[in-house]
């Protein structure tokens, strides 16, 4: 069985942002850029899922500007068999219902057992992807999973939920989105980096897949949240108290 | 043409978010039509009933919508999904799995955590952790929309809408629910709190998690919250965790005890009315969004804490 992974090119985690003067997006020029958190860990699922005989190839896609190439080489590093990139141009802003259209497309001619992606990109904080693709390919969507696996040819997956945690049974094909938890990326090591530079990379366009991918959503304009500032620092938990009673009048 | 809201509900009681979502509703225009779909959920249609300016409330009963599999309540949805211009959910775990699925049947753009409604077609959103805010208009014929709890008042009751029962229908059958373990809890729920007590990794282990900050919840009567880094040394259960991928929270009053203040954990709670940081290192980014910061040792001050209030 295959499984597909769906990787982003985001900012870096550690980067804080910052909004461009004219209000028309932020600034990414120089900033770092890495692999969407999620979709790391979705990659090292897929890869544990082979290791453990459960699935055969494991193929990474990006959407995207060439640099996703990078994040793809990434993928394969982590284990990943091959990398597909579907190539967009920078001016470009690719919009989630796109993506899936994209994936779905992929979807039909690779015919993948499973697909994981990670629950949201850390850019847009959009949380829809998977979904869309789940819906869009008519497949059963298992998102914010902590735990997968096979049984008898069907996938449980565990689920973190407003309250605990829920699983559920799905039939394959199936659509799985990560969540924090389900597991701890391994590092990538530098003779992995050196055969994931060999693994096969293709690099098609939207139109070899037949998907438009004119973006839905017009972004009017980015501003800066309004700030809070910082308060006061106070000496000792009876002005704590002092303050809260008083002063916030919070308790 | 009207706007539709899907509540969210659990054994027959309506859910907070579904007030906030139908005011976020009211400010797109049009009458405020809810969905409950359930199984032996008529006590949250008659609570949705009474929620003021809602004009209607469609209720599908099914088993099958027991357990609310988003295959199953996005195919509820979508049966009638002709009559709107505009459909919200709840920002929630459940609002999130679903929504996106409906509009991409629709062939539609999702706009995600709305913080704001501009007009019917314009909205604002955060990006980046809330690092920025964006502003976007959808041309989509339908607006599909996951609401930010925390950016609207809840809606008040005083409303008498009339309840309609509308066909079930079945989704596509490949999935189905296996179980549920559901973190028992006395504590008012993080998202609804008014006040949240919150630890982070300097907590050192799940029982000086409870030890130390249990005590505090119960005599603030607070819900108990905690930072990414204290979950996943699992000190604390995964729904407790707030953040930019966790729960948004924006109680009164937020005590964040031994969280440095990681971006991603900032972005969920610094909407917080009042924010109390009590942290032993003078650096901690979480010192610069706190109207009363501490420095100290929680494991001392805590406790003190608890006898001074």
């Amino acid at each position: 069985m295959k499984v597909l992974v769906a990787v982003k090119r985001v900012v870096d985690y550690n980067v804080k942002v910052r909004v461009k003067s004219d209000g028309t997006g932020v600034d990414i020029a120089n900033v770092k850029m890495s692999m969407n958190p999620f979709d790391e860990i979705a990659v090292e699922e897929a890869v544990r899922l082979k290791e453990k005989g459960a699935v055969t190839e494991v193929i990474a896609v990006s959407c995207g500007v060439t640099q996703c190439q990078e994040t793809l080489r990434t993928a394969m590093a982590i284990g990943a068999d091959r990398a597909i990139l579907v190539e967009t141009p920078a001016d470009l802003e690719l919009q989630p219902l796109a993506v899936a259209k994209l994936l779905k497309a992929l979807v039909d001619k690779e015919q993948p057992g499973l697909v994981i992606l990670g629950k949201q990109a850390i850019d847009d904080d959009c949380n829809q992807t998977g979904q869309m693709l789940a819906a869009l390919a008519d497949l059963p969507q298992a998102t914010f999973a902590s735990k997968v696996e096979f049984v008898d040819g069907s996938v449980n997956v565990t689920r973190e939920v407003d309250g605990g945690l829920e699983t559920l049974k799905l039939s394959t094909p199936a659509v799985v989105t990560t969540d924090l938890r389900l597991n701890e990326p391994r590092y990538v090591t530098l003779p992995n980096i050196m055969k994931a530079k060999k693994k096969p990379l293709e690099v098609i366009k939207p139109a070899d897949l037949g998907v438009d991918v004119t973006p839905r959503l017009k972004t009017l304009k980015v501003n800066e949240p309004p700030k809070r500032g910082a308060g006061v620092k106070v000496p000792d938990v009876a002005t704590l108290v002092a303050k809260l009673k008083n002063e916030a009048k919070v308790i | 043409m009207a706007v539709l809201v899907i509540a969210e509900h659990e054994h027959g009681t309506l859910k907070g978010a579904t007030l906030n979502t139908v005011t976020a509703a009211s400010q797109c225009g049009g009458d405020v039509h809810v969905l409950i779909a359930g199984s032996n959920a008529s006590g949250a249609a008659q609570a949705a009933a009474q929620i003021a300016g809602v004009a209607k409330v469609l209720h599908a009963d099914d088993a099958r919508l027991a357990e609310q599999l988003a295959e199953d309540v996005a195919a509820q949805v979508l049966a009638i999904a002709g009559n709107y211009s505009h459909i919200l959910f709840p920002a929630t775990a459940h609002g999130k799995n679903v929504s996106p699925r409906v509009a991409a049947k629709l062939d539609v753009a999702q706009i995600s955590d709305v913080t704001k409604v501009i007009s019917a077609d314009t909205f604002e959103r955060p990006i980046y952790a809330g690092n920025a805010i964006a502003t976007v208009q959808s041309a989509d014929k339908v607006k599909v929309i996951t609401v930010r709890t925390t950016g609207f008042d809840a809606a008040a009751s005083g409303g008498s809408a009339a309840v309609e029962s509308v066909a079930a229908v079945a989704g596509n059958g490949k999935s189905s629910f296996v179980g549920r373990e559901v973190t028992k809890s006395d504590r008012p729920e993080l998202t609804a709190a008014k006040i949240i007590v919150s630890g982070g990794r300097a907590m050192g282990s799940s029982e000086k998690f409870n030890e130390v900050l249990t005590p505090l919840a119960d005599k603030l009567g607070a819900a108990l919250g905690a930072s990414r880094a204290a979950v996943d040394a699992g000190y604390a259960p995964n729904d407790w965790q707030v953040g930019q991928t966790g729960k948004i929270v924006a109680p009164q009053l937020y005590v964040a005890c031994g969280i440095s203040g990681a971006i991603q954990h900032l972005a969920g709670m610094k909407d917080s009315k009042v924010i109390v940081a009590i942290n032993k290192d003078p650096e901690a980014p979480i010192f610069s969004v706190a109207d009363y910061g501490l420095e100290a040792d929680l494991f001392a001050a805590v406790p003190e804490l608890i006898k001074a209030l």
